[in-house]
């Protein structure tokens, strides 16, 4: 009875604020302290009642696919390349600012169709594509800087382009030329991380970190830096995951965890990971979560700028869920035709995250065709660049690996290594 | 092999309706490696179960289904990935019927790809072994040919213990003939088998490592030495009759593994051996293992993971002394 009773009153809850179900980010359900909506909303948490969480009366009733409803998202430049307006988001750069982004958007897929050719050439040993999560990560890459922390999951190609990494230099992680650290990664981009969701604490130790440096809620706000953790839909079902957001809430650490909601964790389906939006997750742990789409380069930067502004003035961490599509496969060991439909993926191509920002520009006469060329022909040249630099990585050798295992090798490593390199020059000898 | 694994669950599966299939990517997709493909298509989504991407949550919940009589077999996509699962393998799984008295079983199966030789990035080239056989109340098998796959997965699954199933992914696609219609087992899961029979000396390998002593005995054979190859099949228990009778034959022993040599399987081994073949020894049992790393980069494992002719490099150092 008790329960049953709980139970209906959030359904209650949810029915006087129906209005505002599906409209995430109204003024009201913006987090900022003292403002009216979560004075009214405290008793309740309230993001949670804010974002409309309880419109169904019961968990059985929501269907599964309302994970997949993409009219609920922040946009503001929809798939046919025109501004659409917002009540609270909107892009603060120029057109200018907006072509810088197409041409990093359009260089991050050269990279990426540029990797899995060669992985198709046996040049690689595995590629994980970003195809169709430009947006996502350009977007969100382009509202960060010094001293910010950038902590990606292993498909963040587009972000480290961003950070300046030369992609020459990811290509060697999956040629196994090297592990993830790279020559050319600054200090702010931390290693890519292959086992679902770790990394999402780290960010957190590395926001609490930021905190006990003065680098969070400083009068001045270049001075402030906040920790951005990229990871997918797949990993928000790990502990890990969900311990980060609870460590982030509870000691208000600036981290701005981003999601890229490509729909799959290879062959499942969101619905298996989740049976709500998943930004909605963040109102049970006490912090704002927001739905961006994903394929809108303009939104996505707006959302991430306003999340990190939130999470470096010290009022703690955010979610953000970009709402977009895996168009290639999990790995270039996956095959998608197993598990989903063509016609879906021809609906997502026509959400395309590079051609709606090309529509938009040539509309608006900022740039023209000449200019596309131009870019065209940076990014073969890129890709140039690219098939020349994979093939030159240094071959990794061997005995330099028991180096790394230690700070100081173990005499064990010491008596290994050399003996090692004793059979190995055994069959110089022997030639 | 994964033909043979592939066959030896849909027969379990037929065979006991409370037999479980668990796991992330398992039913549509067939697994990435595809040993489960076409099961949720014959035995249903649920029996076949598609699970949310987190594995201690895998193996959490089959505790819970195996304490109300199924028997779930987990597939943990990747080596590197277990360890999300450790806590509740060690602590939960392995001593649920120490800590109920003997009560309870939790008879589940977790299967798990290991091992590199594929070119894969880190974390998915690992052999974990000897961590689970470190822990009392867990079983740990493991398949070196198609033949064992079909009939030791069978087995697992009919155990009333916990089995840790480790599968040796760089010979998913090895060949071989395997009689399905057979009603029973050719051997017990616990026994170590002689997989070629020799006189000069003893390697004792299991899963991918199997194959490597055995091309390496045939080219032993050239240089006029014979080699005997035992596949340990089960690394806990082990099979210490089989083994020990062996090393009494040869007199000499080689424990090979691609796991880091430290406290791995062959320290066990070499000690047992020592304790109890201590005068029929003509020279110190020897270890060919992976070095103490974390497992190197792809295009440095040929030289990291024993092969060949490190084992008779091994092989030679022992007839030597």
């Amino acid at each position: 009875m008790i329960g049953g009773t709980g139970f209906r009153r959030i359904a209650q809850i949810g029915a006087s604020l129906g209005a505002s179900r599906g409209r995430l980010m109204t003024a009201a359900a913006l987090p900022d302290e003292g403002s009216p909506g979560f004075r009214c909303l405290d008793t309740y948490g309230y993001v949670t009642v804010g974002y409309g969480y309880c419109k169904s009366p019961s968990y059985q009733e929501t269907p599964l696919t309302e994970a997949a409803d993409s009219t609920d998202f922040v946009q503001l430049l929809d798939q046919a390349g025109r501004r659409v307006e917002h009540p609270t988001f909107a892009y603060a750069g120029t057109d200018t600012d907006i072509a810088a982004s197409l041409r990093d958007m359009v260089l991050a897929r050269r990279i990426d169709t540029e990797a899995t050719a060669l992985q198709r050439k046996g040049e690689l040993g595995l590629w994980p594509p970003l195809l169709g999560q430009e947006a996502a990560q350009i977007g969100s890459a382009r509202a960060t800087r010094e001293p910010d922390l950038i902590i990606p999951s292993y498909r963040e190609h587009g972000v480290a382009w961003c950070w300046g990494i030369d992609p020459v230099d990811l290509l060697g992680t999956f040629r196994g030329t090297a592990m993830v650290d790279w020559p050319s990664r600054p200090d702010g981009f931390h290693l890519y991380s292959f086992v679902i969701g770790t990394q999402t604490l780290h960010a957190v130790g590395m926001a609490m970190a930021l905190q006990r440096d003065g680098l969070v809620g400083n009068d001045d706000p270049s001075a402030n830096g906040a920790a951005v953790v990229y990871f997918g839909d797949g990993a928000t079902s790990q502990g890990d995951v969900n311990e980060a957001f609870i460590f982030a809430a509870s000691y208000a650490a600036p981290v701005v965890f981003f999601c890229q909601n490509n729909q799959y964790a290879i062959s499942e389906p969101i619905a298996l990971q989740s049976r709500i939006p998943l930004y909605r997750r963040a109102a049970g742990f006490g912090f704002p979560g927001v739905r961006v789409d994903g394929n809108d380069v303009l939104a996505v930067q707006a959302v991430t700028e306003w999340a990190i502004e939130h999470a470096r003035s010290g009022k703690g961490p955010v979610l953000i869920e970009a709402y977009t599509y895996r168009m290639g496969a999990h790995t270039t060991s996956d095959d998608p035709t197993k598990y989903r439909r063509a016609e879906e993926e021809e609906q997502w191509r026509a959400k395309d995250p590079i051609e709606r920002v090309k529509t938009y520009l040539l509309g608006t006469g900022a740039n023209d065709q000449a200019w596309l060329d131009a870019l065209a022909a940076e990014s073969e040249q890129l890709a140039e660049r690219l098939r020349a630099g994979c093939v030159a990585l240094p071959e990794p050798v061997l005995s330099e690996q028991w180096q790394h295992a230690y700070a100081e090798m173990p005499d064990l490593l010491v008596r290994q290594r050399a003996e090692y390199l004793a059979y190995e020059a055994s069959f110089e000898v022997a030639k | 092999m994964t033909k043979a694994l592939n066959a030896g669950l849909r027969r379990a599966l037929g065979a006991d309706p409370k037999v479980l299939v668990f796991g992330e990517d398992i039913g549509k997709l067939g697994g990435v490696f595809r040993v489960t493909e076409g099961l949720q298509a014959e035995f249903g989504p649920d029996r076949v179960v598609d699970s949310p991407l987190a594995e201690s949550g895998i193996v959490g919940a089959s505790v819970g289904l195996a304490l109300r009589g199924y028997r779930p077999v987990v597939e943990i996509q990747f080596d590197g990935f277990v360890y999300p699962a450790f806590d509740q393998i060690v602590s939960q799984v392995s001593r649920m019927r120490f800590r109920s008295h003997g009560r309870f079983s939790v008879p589940m199966v977790i299967r798990i790809p290991y091992g590199g030789g594929i070119g894969a990035i880190e974390h998915h080239s690992e052999s974990p072994e000897a961590y689970f056989a470190h822990t009392p109340g867990l079983k740990v098998v493991t398949c070196s040919n198609p033949l064992d796959a079909y009939w030791m997965i069978q087995q697992a699954i009919a155990d009333d213990d916990p089995v840790i199933f480790f599968e040796p992914k760089r010979r998913y696609h090895e060949k071989g003939e395997v009689d399905t219609e057979a009603a029973d087992a050719p051997m017990s899961l616990y026994q170590a088998r002689v997989i070629k029979p020799g006189t000069d000396a003893t390697l004792l390998a299991y899963g991918p490592m199997v194959r490597t002593c055995v091309e390496a005995a045939i080219a032993a054979e050239k240089e006029g030495r014979s080699l005997e190859v035992v596949d340990l099949r089960s690394l806990s228990p082990l099979d210490d009759a089989t083994i020990l009778a062996s090393v009494r034959r040869t007199g000499r022993a080689i424990v090979v593994h691609e796991a880091v040599g430290t406290l791995g399987m062959g320290a066990e081994i070499a000690a047992r051996i020592q304790a109890e073949c201590f005068y029929e020894l003509q020279a110190p049992v020897l270890r060919v293992t992976g070095y103490d790393l974390p497992y190197p980069p792809s295009r440095t494992e040929d030289g990291y993971l024993p092969d060949l002719d490190r084992v008779l490099d091994a092989v030679d150092r022992s007839l030597a002394y």
